[in-house]
């Protein structure tokens, strides 16, 4: 930060109308600091309350109220019931005001400790965050998370309240010491404007009016800096970029690219680029309803023409030729993760990024943040509300920006693939080089080659199922078989690859996806090199399954279920696994302490109860065969 | 239909030009209405005839120009609507050449259900709620706009702008999905549903300057006229046909009046005015002292209504 920027009183003119434009904030602070009094104030102040609210807020605040027999503004806020009876805020709510010189809206998120995702959410829209000070208790640990999320998150204007200065006296030596200390912690956030405010949100110090109780502060109250500050978006000044969101064909003579111009500007006759292929061409006209458009700035939802039949679909982003963001399948990014079954190094999220949408794993987490002390911590998962810095790798090559150059087009969420739960959220600091520097090399022998001199396709046959349910004794059989008929063959076995590739992984969710990531990869190199490949792995989750499978083409990995009852598993127990873990000897024993889940769609169910595992094994060489594979 | 001409629409002279502020909520909406139509199969919009559904109508024309609507509207008629708002509604759908369904609660009207004998809950239950989610099954619609603000009511200052349905149309307001920047998360499982709020971000009075600025056409019933009212239960009550009889001691009077909120007719209180244009409304409400929602007698029961009948399925 260059400056601190602690400006003087108006004495300007006031403007009339929404001069300004819309302001989008968010309210932040710890527990009882009055952010929800503060908001009501606002509201209440600019006479935004009315008549049948008001009669409905002085019953709830006889009902739940927590200041005596004035009205409590905070329950105007407290939106859903639950909220207003435990007298927390539970969620993200908006609020909206209109003064006569601009309009706003407020986020105002949560103070409890379930609060990074909330605050996260607020801030990302936001152009300014208010934090709240309890002058009695100054800057305390949440002060400082709640400005290392806005930073992380781009806010670039804050504005410090220090509240309840009522309660100590009107002091400008409380106010003085509270924002030294303040400024000497934020000094490194990057902020560019910080702006320390003493109020009381109560009696309304300072928020709308000038209070003649803080004779000593000089400079404006909260309403007319929020009024008068300039966050004029410098979005229109970065380069151009337009995801592609809509493609707009109402009939064959018309071939249009709807779409929000994410930054800069872009008129008829520009030249731009798809930055994905690099396919050129120029923009033609700019459609809308209302007439063909001169040009087009960051924030106008438009209809791009161009001039040449270039191929482009929803998820493209159109560049300038000069300016073009990086294209790779490798970043690094901050990722804050907002669930609570925890972050999988290794395992398949989609990413949205703009409006392209990828499969993408968590290659590497770099290190945790400690939000608290900015402290970089060491750690192999994510947890709900835990900050990391990560390398990503994605299934396709995808075009972005740094966050801190474009939030537009350099923020992604991260969906879980069953639930559809929006899971992660991620601010991309840098592609890696390593993936721009290391082009695969063609090979003068083809796989279609190999095939040929082998005589057979090749193929996976992943043998899923619990300890003990028959899966290397059938795989065993089918690979003595397929030998037998000259097929090239190759078992790779759960036990014996944890002795040798796998040995540096134990049995936690995470080292279980890695496990299974890893093999994936071996048995890939197999396929290439035209061998059936048979692995036998417990492979519990649906999820590690799905991510090998995607690893081969349509028709080449096929998903053996070995169906066998746990009680028929434990019966067996031919290493005596189940008898230690039902002691409680073994954890994350899967069937007992680790979840199965079944598989739905396998190609084949071996169902152990009935047959023998020759028979079993049988049905998996004739499936080959009628497959044509073998 | 074919598409729209290449020139402009309709009214282009009436028109005038937006402030930064209803441009940026213009945009907003937009990328909303786009990004259902490019990530759901079986879309629809929610209209209620309203000032609100006016707005949203007349911006997917703007954002899928020169493109018709890739979805059908879709009103549910409770059989209660003031005469003038389905005659509104039937020019509306021609004049913006949109397909309309209009889909009743049949078994509601067998039972006789109505709003005056059966009470408002009842009536809103079966006639609104109920029939909303029959229409959703019945055509397999996998998302629905609506709308509704955030700032019309608490409960609504917390719903996102896409907002997930477990299967039967549940809301879980404790476990909604994080809504972070403008990357809405549009993937559901067969059988959940999404409802999409592209007006989230307006207020009322920016409804009705856009509605000025763009000459959007209204209900007159928003505009005062003397029209034929009875007090009933503190609140002016206009007799829209011969279906609601006068309880005794009740008498008919023609006040001037309009309505800040339509619905079914027996249920929307009027408030006494002189506004009888959009810039007499808008002076209006910017010295107004009540909230819309307060002719609206839907949600006066108890504070939190509101919340329950959208867990419900209301919309």
């Amino acid at each position: 930060m260059s400056e601190t920027l602690v400006k003087a009183a108006p004495g300007g003119a006031v403007q009339t109308g929404n001069g300004r434009g819309l302001l989008r904030f968010l309210t932040c602070g710890s527990v009882d600091v009055g952010k929800s009094t503060l908001i009501g104030r606002l509201l209440y102040d600019s006479k935004l309350i009315f008549e049948d609210q008001l009669a409905s807020l002085e019953r709830d605040s006889k009902k739940h109220g927590t200041v005596g027999e004035d009205i409590d503004l905070a329950l105007l806020v407290d939106g859903l019931e639950a909220e207003r009876q435990q007298g927390i805020t539970i969620d993200v709510a908006y609020r909206f005001f209109t003064t006569p010189n601009r309009s706003f809206i407020v986020a105002d998120t949560p103070g409890h400790e379930q609060y990074t995702r909330n605050m996260a959410t607020g801030a990302s829209n936001a152009d300014l965050a208010v934090i709240l000070i309890d002058a009695r208790k100054g800057v305390l640990t949440q002060t400082r998370r709640h400005s290392y999320i806005c930073s992380l998150l781009g806010v670039k204007h804050l504005v410090v309240a220090v509240n309840k200065i009522d309660l100590e006296g009107y002091s400008q030596q409380v106010f003085d010491r509270i924002v030294a200390d303040y400024l000497d912690f934020a000094k490194t956030l990057g902020f560019e404007t910080i702006t320390p405010i003493p109020m009381s949100a109560r009696y309304g110090d300072n928020v709308y009016t000038r209070s003649d109780k803080l004779p000593w502060f000089k400079g404006k109250t909260l309403i007319e800096h929020l009024e008068t500050i300039d966050v004029e978006s410098t979005a229109a000044a970065k380069a151009f970029r337009f995801p592609v969101q809509w493609v707009n064909r109402p009939n064959l003579d018309f071939r249009g690219f709807s779409g929000t111009v994410a930054s800069g500007v872009v008129k008829p006759g520009d030249k731009v680029v798809v930055a994905a292929s690099g396919r050129e061409t120029q923009v033609e006209r700019i459609v809308t309803y209302d007439g063909d458009l001169a040009e087009a700035r960051a924030g106008d939802a438009v209809t791009l023409t161009l001039k040449d039949e270039v191929d482009i679909a929803r998820g493209d982003l159109l560049v300038p030729p000069t300016a073009r963001p990086e294209v790779a399948d490798q970043f690094a990014a901050h990722l804050l993760w907002m669930t609570d079954e925890p972050l999988l190094p290794g395992r398949s999220y989609l990413m949205r990024i703009g409006t392209q949408v990828s499969p993408v794993k968590v290659t590497a987490l770099k290190h945790k943040i400690d939000v608290d002390t900015l402290e970089h911590l060491a750690g192999r998962t994510l947890a709900l509300n835990e900050i990391g810095f990560c390398n990503f790798s994605t299934a396709n090559p995808i075009a972005f920006d740094p966050y801190v150059d474009n939030r537009e087009t350099g923020a992604f969420i991260l969906i879980d693939r069953y639930t559809n739960a929006t899971v992660g959220a991620g601010m991309v600091s840098f592609g890696l080089r390593r993936a721009a520097n290391i082009h695969r090399q063609s090979l003068l022998v083809g796989r279609e080659e190999r095939e040929k001199l082998n005589g057979h396709k090749p193929a996976v046959l992943w043998f899923t199922g619990l300890s003990g349910s028959g899966k290397s004794t059938i795989a065993n059989l089918v690979e003595r078989e397929l030998h037998d008929r000259g097929v090239r063959t190759f078992l790779l076995d759960g036990d014996n690859v944890r002795h040798g590739l796998n040995r540096d992984l134990g049995f936690s969710d995470a080292d279980r996806v890695e496990n299974v990531r890893r093999v994936g990869e071996v048995a890939k190199l197999f396929v290439e090199a035209g061998v059936v490949v048979l692995c036998s792995f417990i492979s519990p989750f649906k999820a590690e399954r799905r991510m090998a499978r995607e690893l081969f083409a349509e028709g080449e990995f096929l998903e053996v279920f070995v169906d066998t009852p746990i009680e028929d598993c434990i019966k067996r127990d031919p290493k005596g696994l189940y008898a230690k873990a039902l002691k409680g000897e073994i954890a994350n024993f899967t069937g007992i302490s680790s979840p199965y889940e079944r598989p739905e769609a396998a190609e084949l169910v071996l169902d152990t109860a009935g047959s023998e595992p020759a028979a079993s094994a049988r049905r998996v060489v004739d499936h080959l065969i009628a497959l044509g594979i073998v | 239909m074919t598409a729209h001409t290449p020139t402009s629409a309709f009214d282009a002279a009436s028109r005038r030009p937006l402030s930064d502020h209803l441009r940026r909520l213009e945009a907003e909406s937009i990328e909303i209405m786009r990004e259902v139509a490019a990530a759901f199969d079986n879309p629809v919009m929610l209209y209620s005839i309203g000032k609100d559904s006016g707005v949203m109508l007349h911006l997917a024309a703007k954002a899928f120009y020169p493109s018709k609507l890739p979805f059908p509207l879709l009103h549910v008629d409770t059989k209660w609507k003031f005469a003038d708002m389905i005659r509104h509604r039937d020019s509306i759908v021609e004049r913006y050449g949109v397909d309309l369904l209009v889909y009743t609660n049949q078994d509601g009207v067998d039972r006789g259900i109505n709003p005056i004998a059966s009470g408002s809950s009842l009536h809103t239950q079966v006639m609104k709620t109920d029939a909303l989610k029959q229409a959703l099954d019945k055509y397999g619609f996998d998302a629905a706009f609506g709308g509704a603000r955030r700032d019309e009511e608490k409960s609504r200052a917390k719903e996102r702008i896409f907002s997930f349905r477990s299967e039967g149309h549940v809301w879980d307001p404790r476990n909604q999905r994080p809504e972070l920047w403008r990357l809405y998360n549009t993937r559901i499982a067969k059988g959940e549903t999404i409802r999409v709020f592209p007006l989230s971000n307006w207020t009322e009075l920016d409804i009705w300057e856009y509605t000025r600025a763009e000459a959007i056409p209204i209900v007159p019933l928003y505009l005062a006229a003397p029209r034929p009212v009875v007090q009933r239960d503190g609140m002016l009550i206009m007799r829209d046909d011969d279906r609601m009889p006068l309880k005794p001691g009740e008498v008919e009077e023609i006040r001037s009046v309009r309505f800040r909120s339509l619905g079914c007719y027996p249920l929307s209180a009027a408030v006494e005015s002189e506004a009888a244009t959009l810039d007499d409304i808008i002076d209006e409400m910017r010295v107004s002292r009540t909230s819309e929602r307060q002719g609206r007698l839907i949600d006066t029961d108890e504070s939190a209504s509101m919340e329950k009948k959208k867990r419900e399925g209301y919309f």
